[in-house]
C-alpha cells in the first residue's frame, strides 16, 4: 500500500512561507505604527489645545507669543496650492491624455509618453528650485505685488509635477473606452470633436475623476517645492501672490528648527501630520473606490 | 439579374489592402434601391471590410489603401471634396456587437439627429425610429433609463433605432445578429422585412439560413474575391459557380 | 438642415454651413490638445535648459570632490554624493528582498482570506501616503525608539518603508505576468511551492522585478522630506564611514543651497541638480535596458 502522506513534514517550506508572510505583513505593521504614533502625540496635543481651536482657529503661531493654534492658515495655504496646481494639471493633463489616446500616432505616443514619465520622475526639490529661480522672477516681471515667496509659483510648479500622473491615468481611462463606442458615434454622422468630447470623455468620466482626486491628494502631500517657494508665513488668505505656509512646509520647518521634543510646540508637528494623513487617506480611498468601479464597467 | 439602373451604391473593381495585404480583391457590386442584399462567405473573406468601405468607416484604420471606385448615386464616395461625416448621414451602420452609448435610451436615439441639426421635432423622430425598430412598446415608459440596462437583443434594436433616426437611405449591417440569441435574431429578421420598404439594406452575415430567408440578392465572397452575385433564390438553389455550391451546401466554411 | 433626398447626381461634395463649422471645432479642438501637450513637453525643455545654464559652469571635478563650504567657489557635493550612495545602497539591500518576498507571498502563497485582503489594502494605501509622514515614522521608530540616531541606516530604513509599497506592487505585476502554464507544468512533476517559485517563476519575473526596483530606488534618491525629518544634516563636511554615521544627501544639499539668498548658491544648487539628474538618468537607463533585455528573450 503506497502511502501518500508526506514522508517528512516539510518544515523548510513552512518556515519559508512564514518569512514571506512576515515580509508582506510589514505593510500592516507600518500602517499601525503610523496611526499609533500620530494618534498618541495628537491626543496628547489635544489635552492642551481644544479640537475646536485647532480646527477653526484663524491664527497659527505655535512658536512665538502670543501663541495660537488654529490650523486654518495652514489649510488655506495648502488649499491655494491645491487649487493652483489643479488649474494647471487637470486641464493640461486631460488634454495630453486626449491627444495621446485619440490623436497621436504610435510614433508620437512613443515620444511623448516617455517625456511625460521624465517629467514625473524629476525630484520635487528640483521643482522647488525651478519655482524659486524661474517662476517667481517671471511672475514678478509680469505682475505687481508678487512677493518673493508666494503660493502661485509653488502651485504652478506642483501642477507641472502632477500633470504627468493626470495624463497617464486619464489616458488609461480613455483607452478603456471600447473602440466600438467610437465607431457607433461616427456612424451617426458625428465629427471627431463630438465623438471625443460628447461620447468618449463622458464614458471615461469616473476614471478621469479618480485621476483628478489622486492628483489633488498628491498636491496636498507635496513638501519640498512649497517649502522652498511658497514661504514660511502662516497666512489665512486666498491671494496666491502672497507668502503662505502649507501644512507640509510647517512640518519641515519644525523639524529643521530647534524645537525641543516633548513640548507643546513639538506636538503641533504631529497634530498637523495627523490632519494631513487623514485628508490624503480619505482622498486616496475615494479615488481607488471610484477607479475600481470604473474598471468593472470596462473589463 | 436586374440591370444596375436603380443601383444606389456601386463598387467598381474595388481592392482594399491592410498594410499591403489585400483583403478585398477587384470586387464589383451593385446594391439596389429598397432591396436587401446579403454578403456571405467564410470568415476572413473580406465581407466586413467591403461593407465598411461603403460608409467610409475604414478611414479610421491605419495603413489601409483602396483602389477602384465606390459610387453613391453616381457620386464618388472618396472624392476629393467629399466629407465623410456627410456620407454617413446617407449611409448608416449597425455593428456586430450592440454598442449603445452609455446614456439614456432617449439620448441614444436623439444624439445623432441633435448634433446634425436634423429637421423636425426630435421627440417625434425618436418615437418613429423606436417604433420602426420594434422597440417602442418595450421602452416607451422608461426612455430615461440607461441603455445599458437593456438586454442584448433590445440593445441591438436600439442601435438599429439609432441608425434609423438619422433617416439614411442605406443601412449597412455587419453581422447584426451574431451576438444575439435565436429569439432576438428572429425578431430582427422580421424587422428587416418591414424596413426594406423604406431603406436599402446591405447585410453581412455568416448565417446562410438568414441570408436565404431575408435577402433579395446575395453576394458570395471568398478570400477577398466576389465569386458570385445574383438573386438569392438562384444563388442558393442553382448557383453558377462550384465554389458557391460547395459553400451553400455546407461542404466547407 | 433638411436631409436632402438625392435626385441629382452630384449629391455628396457640398459642405453645408453647419458641417463646416463643426469640422472647424474639431480642428480647433485637435490643435488645442496638441498645443497643451507640446507646452508640457516645452516646460521640460525649459527646466532642463534653466538648470543646465545655471549649473554647468560650476560643474567640474573640484565640485564633485569638495565638501560644502561657506564660500561658493570652494563648495562641492562630495559629502552629499557619498551620502546618497550610502543610503541608496542600504535601502536597496533592505527593500529589495523584503519587497520581493512580500510580492511572492501575495502572488504565490496567499489564500483568499481577510488577512490577505487587509495586507493588500494596506499596501495600496501606503503607496499614496505623503513622504513626509514616512519621515515622521522613521523619526519615531528608527531614530528615537531603536536609538539609531540620525544615521545612514536610519535613513535607509525609512526610505525602504517609503518605497516598499511601490516595489511590492511592481514585483507583483512581474510575477503575475509569468504564465500559469509554467507553474502548472512544474507542479505536475512534483515540485514544492518554493521549488516552483525559485526555479521557474522568479527567473522569468526577474527583469520586471529589477526594473521596478530600480525605478523605486530612483524615486528614493530624489526624496528629501523623509531624510530631513530623521535629521539628516544640511551642512556636512565628511563622508560616512559606516552605516551608523551621520550623513547628508544630494537632494538635501540642493535644498540647502537653494534656500540661501545668494545667487551663487542657487547656481551651485543647479550644479547639484545636474549631478542628481545624471544619477537618475543612469538608473533609468539601466532599468530600460533590463526591460528591453527581458522582452527580447
Amino acid at each position: 500500500m503506497t502511502s501518500l502522506v508526506a514522508s517528512k513534514k516539510r518544515w523548510g517550506e513552512k518556515i519559508l512561507r512564514l518569512v514571506f508572510f512576515l515580509c508582506a505583513f510589514i505593510s500592516v505593521v507600518t500602517t499601525i505604527c503610523v496611526i499609533a504614533i500620530l494618534a498618541y502625540e495628537t491626543l496628547s496635543f489635544f489635552q492642551e489645545v481644544s479640537v475646536t481651536e485647532f480646527l477653526f482657529g484663524t491664527e497659527w503661531r505655535p512658536l512665538l507669543e502670543p501663541k495660537a493654534y488654529g490650523i486654518l492658515p495652514l489649510l488655506a495655504g495648502t488649499l491655494l496650492i491645491v487649487i493652483g496646481s489643479s488649474l494647471v494639471a487637470l486641464p493640461v493633463g486631460l488634454a495630453c491624455a486626449v491627444y495621446l489616446s485619440e490623436f497621436a500616432s504610435d510614433r508620437a505616443r512613443s515620444i511623448v509618453k516617455p517625456i511625460l514619465e521624465i517629467l514625473a520622475g524629476i525630484p520635487t526639490v528640483v521643482y522647488g528650485y525651478f519655482a524659486l529661480t524661474f517662476v517667481t522672477p517671471g511672475l514678478r516681471l509680469m505682475l505687481d505685488d508678487v512677493q518673493i515667496f508666494n503660493a502661485a509659483s509653488a502651485a504652478i510648479v506642483v501642477g507641472i509635477m502632477v500633470l504627468p500622473m493626470v495624463a497617464s491615468l486619464c489616458d488609461d481611462a480613455l483607452r478603456s473606452v471600447p473602440g466600438s463606442l467610437r465607431e457607433g458615434a461616427y456612424s451617426v454622422g458625428a465629427t471627431s470633436y463630438e465623438v471625443t468630447a460628447r461620447i468618449v470623455v463622458p464614458a471615461a468620466l469616473s476614471g478621469i475623476f479618480a485621476a483628478f482626486v489622486l492628483a489633488v491628494s498628491r498636491a496636498i502631500g507635496e513638501t519640498m517645492a512649497v517649502t522652498l517657494a511658497a514661504g514660511a508665513t502662516p497666512n489665512l488668505t486666498l491671494n496666491p501672490l502672497e507668502s503662505i505656509q502649507t501644512m507640509t512646509a510647517y512640518i519641515v520647518q519644525v523639524s529643521l528648527g530647534d524645537t525641543p521634543s516633548g513640548g507643546l510646540a513639538y506636538k503641533t508637528l504631529f497634530a498637523v501630520a495627523s490632519l494631513l494623513f487623514t485628508i490624503t487617506l480619505v482622498m486616496n480611498l475615494l479615488a481607488n473606490k471610484v477607479m475600481r468601479k470604473f474598471q468593472e464597467v470596462y473589463d | 439579374m436586374k440591370q444596375p439602373e436603380n443601383a444606389v451604391l456601386e463598387a467598381r473593381n474595388v481592392t482594399i489592402r491592410y498594410s499591403g495585404e489585400a483583403a478585398v480583391k477587384g470586387v464589383s457590386l451593385s446594391l439596389f434601391e429598397k432591396k436587401i442584399t446579403a454578403i456571405i462567405g467564410p470568415s476572413g473573406c473580406g465581407k466586413s471590410t467591403l461593407l465598411r468601405s461603403l460608409n467610409r468607416m475604414n478611414d479610421f484604420i491605419d495603413h489601409v489603401t483602396q483602389e477602384g471606385e465606390i459610387l453613391y448615386r453616381n457620386s464618388d464616395l472618396y472624392g476629393e471634396h467629399v466629407d465623410p461625416v456627410e456620407v454617413r448621414l446617407h449611409i448608416g451602420m449597425v455593428f456586430q456587437r450592440p454598442n449603445p452609448f452609455p446614456k439614456s435610451i432617449y439620448r441614444n436615439v436623439a444624439w445623432g439627429p441633435t448634433i446634425n441639426g436634423l429637421s423636425g421635432d426630435i421627440n417625434e423622430r425618436v418615437e418613429r425610429a423606436l417604433k420602426q425598430a420594434a422597440l417602442w412598446d418595450e421602452v416607451k415608459d422608461r426612455l430615461d433609463d440607461s441603455a445599458l440596462n437593456l438586454s442584448g437583443g433590445q440593445q441591438q434594436r436600439l442601435c438599429i433605432a439609432r441608425a434609423l433616426a438619422m433617416e439614411p437611405e442605406v443601412i449597412l449591417m455587419d453581422e447584426p445578429c451574431s451576438a444575439l440569441d435565436p429569439v432576438s435574431t428572429a425578431r430582427i429578421e422580421d424587422l428587416l422585412f418591414e424596413l426594406k420598404e423604406k431603406y436599402t439594406i446591405v447585410i453581412v452575415t455568416h448565417n446562410m439560413q438568414q441570408a436565404s430567408r431575408v435577402s433579395d440578392y446575395t453576394a458570395f465572397m471568398e478570400s477577398g474575391v466576389l465569386i458570385e452575385y445574383g438573386d438569392t433564390d438562384e444563388v442558393f438553389t442553382r448557383p453558377k459557380q462550384k465554389r458557391t455550391e460547395d459553400y451553400v451546401t455546407g461542404r466547407f466554411g | 438642415m433638411d436631409l436632402i433626398k438625392p435626385v441629382t447626381p452630384e449629391v455628396i461634395g457640398r459642405r453645408s454651413g453647419s458641417l463646416r463649422r463643426r469640422h472647424l471645432y474639431s480642428r480647433a479642438f485637435r490643435i488645442a490638445c496638441i498645443g497643451f501637450t507640446m507646452s508640457a513637453v516645452g516646460v521640460l525643455g525649459l527646466l532642463i535648459y534653466q538648470v543646465a545654464a545655471a549649473g554647468l559652469p560650476w560643474l567640474d571635478l573640484q565640485f564633485l570632490t569638495s565638501f560644502p563650504s561657506r564660500f561658493p567657489e570652494r563648495a562641492g557635493v562630495k559629502s552629499a554624493l557619498y551620502g546618497t550612495l550610502w543610503v541608496v545602497s542600504f535601502t536597496a539591500m533592505i527593500s529589495l528582498p523584503v519587497g520581493v518576498l512580500a510580492a511572492i507571498y501575495l502572488e504565490e502563497y496567499a489564500p483568499a482570506s481577510t488577512m490577505t485582503r487587509i495586507i493588500e489594502i494596506n499596501i495600496a494605501n501606503l503607496a499614496g501616503v505623503p513622504s513626509i509622514v514616512y519621515g515622521i515614522l522613521g523619526l519615531a521608530v528608527f531614530v528615537r525608539f531603536l536609538g539609531l540616531e540620525r544615521s545612514v541606516i536610519a535613513g535607509a530604513l525609512t526610505m525602504s518603508l517609503l518605497i516598499l509599497p511601490v516595489i511590492i506592487i511592481s514585483a507583483k505585476e512581474a510575477i503575475r505576468a509569468v504564465p500559469s502554464s509554467i507553474r502548472l507544468a512544474a507542479f505536475a512533476v512534483g515540485a514544492t511551492q518554493w521549488q516552483v517559485v525559485r526555479s521557474h517563476v522568479l527567473p522569468s519575473a526577474i527583469p520586471g522585478i529589477l526594473t521596478g526596483v530600480i525605478l523605486a530606488l530612483s524615486r528614493a534618491i530624489g526624496e528629501t522630506a523623509p531624510l530631513i525629518m530623521i535629521g539628516a544634516l544640511t551642512y556636512v563636511a565628511f563622508v560616512p564611514d559606516g552605516p551608523m554615521d551621520e550623513f547628508t544627501a544630494l537632494p538635501i544639499q540642493i535644498f540647502n543651497w537653494t534656500s540661501r539668498p545668494q545667487a551663487e548658491f542657487h547656481e551651485l544648487a543647479a550644479a547639484g541638480i545636474i549631478v542628481l539628474l545624471a544619477v537618475l538618468l543612469t538608473m533609468n537607463a539601466v532599468a530600460v535596458f533590463i526591460r528591453y533585455q527581458g522582452t527580447r528573450k
